[in-house]
């Protein structure tokens, strides 16, 4: 019965069908399978199945996106069960994300975004234009472990720069970790500026954000 | 909405079959097979018994095009019905008959044996920008008398597809379609549910070879289809101006059709070609040249106005490497071809006027070919709004907000063509990851994937012994104990 369950769950998120796996969600309280395992053993089995898929050239973005999408409506009707079980999902971690200042192409990081929450991350995410200023203090407010930041042009990537530096300034690494990505961002940038990983799809920033976390295996 | 591309005025086709009306009279059309002259004469017209020139009266050309088909389908090994001749049905397949093939390695042209053949059908049976294969190059390890019905043999060995091919003699126009009703069970059932469609030439100017003109009347009495590919070049083998050339071309193939129809009315028969401009600084016939793709798109245009199915000679390259020039001129020539709404446009895959294959230019083409079908698939009508539906109550302006929409994934697939890896839309980092190739070297890799991915299809093994026994016997009168060995196929 459950294993049933299990593959409807991981379908629905691979078809990226939100109504489908909210009503899947739904029928896992009902039936009092605890919410955690819906997740693990079904939800998320979908979603890496399609990062997979993503990876290999098989499946596309509007289906990577969808099944961020339904995994997230999955996750938002367990959520009170699991906290009246006094078992709040253990998250992943704390994100903020922004693109930096100068820069409005943000639809990477948007996609790094709903990978990254489907993923057990709990993201924040601040738009485009972001000053240092702004996102530093956003991760400080929400206690982050990781700052993703974005930016598509070579004028704007140096914005990556100054962010970490002024990290460093205020001695916050390594207790906060800084990933980024854009279009111009290589890795010979990445160790220039010393940021902590970078990646180049949405795929991956979740692989590099898991270890980031400690979590690569999970 | 699908777009159509036409040259040529209503005024000016009108002209062009008066004219070719005029042709068939004078100078009229030499007719160098001995039946085909029989029928003619005793369909009425005029026969010079010393030239051989026949005066054909538009009488029996309109005659003719009351008994042609106006539409006909070609089936698959399963009997489906793949490819349809007829209407605005566009469809693909690998040019026919090379000598030689590039090497991808040594970019050297080897001269074609049987290996090459299995490798360019392996890769385009794959393909389904393919709608039918070809027998694309000679196999020079047989003798002469078998090398076209050879090529058939190993097309039916390998393949599911429709096939376009084609005679060299009159005697192996028979043999050939002796094999396709091995196939097909019966030699009525050939004909019902055709596999295979065969090029028959007429010489320019205006001459129907003994060759030509038999093969014809075979096809017709067997009711296997015929494709006309009148080859008129223009300013030597034809006049110098494009109408002047359409206008012969137009001439070949009524003569062609009468010939036809008198030996079996109702047979199915194609209005094709491979028209070309002759190059007057080196005398080539280059298959590249736009104007070649304006003379084919124009006698299309005829040939739609007498509602008949199309062919022509298109998507080939002139250059001798897969460079730049190939791609320019047959991705640009495949997209003339489909915008004139042409049944079947053979070429893809060739080089150095027809004379070369190559398995690399096939994947290549294939997606010149995607290109161009998306074309004609046109700007679609998916929504009852345009746009306004699209902006919900979930829109907050922010550059992926339409990733997340149901619809997004639902039309994708519809609006966009996604390109094979032949197709470089990787960031530099990525491309450079892969190798910093080219094209022509990530088609190298996609070529030798897909030899790697090919799996014969199941064929009756019944059939296939049948088939290799009268091959095999072909090839013992033709003076070879065995035949080549293959690598997918051992006979009993």
């Amino acid at each position: 019965m459950s294993e049933e369950l299990f593959k409807q769950m991981a379908q629905s998120i691979i078809d990226g069908d939100s109504d489908l796996s909210v009503e899947l969600a739904k029928k896992a309280i009902e039936i009092n399978m605890h919410p955690l395992e819906a997740i693990t053993k079904g939800f998320v089995v979908g979603v890496n199945y399609i990062g997979d898929q993503f990876g290999a050239g098989e499946a596309f973005l509007p289906e990577l996106v969808m099944a961020g999408e339904a995994m997230k409506a999955a996750v938002a009707t367990l959520e009170p069960e699991l906290l009246k079980l006094g078992s709040a999902r253990e998250t992943m971690g704390r994100v903020v994300l922004a693109t930096v200042e100068g820069d409005i192409h943000e639809i990477g990081k948007t996609l790094v975004g709903t990978m990254l929450s489907a993923s057990g991350f709990e993201v924040t995410d601040l738009g485009v234009d972001q000053p240092a200023d702004k996102i530093i203090g956003k991760a400080l407010e929400i206690d982050a472990h990781i700052i993703g930041m974005s930016a598509l042009l070579t004028t704007t990537m140096v914005r990556q720069r100054e962010v970490i530096e002024e990290l460093d300034k205020e001695g916050l690494r390594p207790r906060i970790k800084v990933m980024v990505g854009g279009a111009p961002i290589t890795r010979d940038w990445f160790q220039k500026i010393k940021a902590d990983g970078y990646s180049e799809d949405a795929v991956g920033a979740v692989k590099i954000a898991k270890e980031l976390v400690g979590k690569a295996d999970q | 909405m699908r777009p159509k591309l036409t040259l040529l005025s209503d005024e000016i086709i009108a002209r062009i079959l008066e004219e070719a009306y005029e042709l068939l009279l004078k100078p009229g059309i030499k007719v160098q097979n001995e039946e085909a002259r029989e029928l003619l004469a005793k369909a009425g017209a005029k026969i010079d018994p010393e030239t051989h020139v026949a005066q054909i009266p538009a009488s029996l050309v309109h005659k003719a095009l009351e008994s042609v088909p106006r539409e006909f389908y070609l089936y698959d090994y399963d009997g489906n019905p793949t490819v349809h001749y007829g209407g605005d049905s566009v469809h693909f397949d690998p040019g026919s008959s090379g000598i030689a093939m590039l090497n991808a390695e040594t970019l050297e042209h080897d001269t074609t044996e049987t290996e090459h053949l299995i490798r360019l059908l392996k890769v385009a049976e794959q393909l389904s920008q393919y709608d039918a294969q070809s027998t694309a190059v000679i196999c020079h390890d047989v003798p002469k008398e078998i090398q076209d019905s050879y090529r058939l043999y190993l097309v039916l060995l390998h393949s599911k597809k429709p096939i376009v091919t084609g005679a060299f003699t009159n005697k192996t126009v028979q043999e050939m379609i002796d094999m396709l009703a091995i196939f097909a069970g019966s030699k009525e059932a050939a004909s019902k549910k055709p596999r295979a469609i065969f090029d028959v030439c007429p010489a320019p100017p205006l001459i129907w070879s003994n060759f030509g003109a038999g093969n014809l009347i075979a096809l017709a009495r067997a009711g296997i289809p015929a494709e006309i590919v009148s080859v008129p070049l223009s300013g030597a083998a034809a006049p110098v101006t494009m109408l002047g050339t359409v206008t012969q071309h137009t001439a070949e193939c009524f003569a062609g059709i009468v010939i036809h129809q008198l030996a079996h009315a109702g047979s199915p028969i194609v209005w094709g070609g491979a028209a070309a401009i002759f190059d007057m600084r080196k005398g080539a016939t280059p298959m590249g040249a736009v104007e070649t793709a304006m003379l084919d798109c124009s006698y299309a245009q005829v040939a739609k106005t007498l509602n008949m199915p199309t062919h022509t000679y298109l998507g080939a390259t002139d250059s001798k490497l897969v460079d730049a020039q190939a791609g320019l001129e047959s991705g640009i020539s495949a997209m003339v071809g489909a915008l004139s709404g042409i049944n079947m446009i053979s070429g893809s895959g060739m080089l150095d006027f027809l004379a070369c294959h190559s398995a690399e230019k096939l994947v290549i083409d294939a997606e010149g070919i995607a290109m161009a079908k998306r074309m004609i698939g046109g700007v679609k009508l998916h929504t009852d709004t345009l746009a306004t539906g699209f902006y919900d109550d979930k829109i907050n302006f922010k550059g992926g907000d339409f990733l997340k929409q149901k619809v997004t994934m639902q039309l994708f697939r519809e609006e966009q063509h996604l390109p094979s890896s032949v197709i470089d839309r990787d960031s530099t980092r990525a491309w450079k990851a892969a190798g910093s190739l080219d094209a022509f070297g990530r088609a190298k890799l996609r070529v030798n994937e897909l030899l790697a991915s090919y799996k014969r299809p199941e064929i009756d093994p019944e059939k296939l012994s049948r088939l290799h026994a009268f091959t095999l016997d072909l090839a013992k009168k033709a003076g070879i104990e065995e035949l080549p060995r293959l690598e997918d196929y051992q006979p009993a």
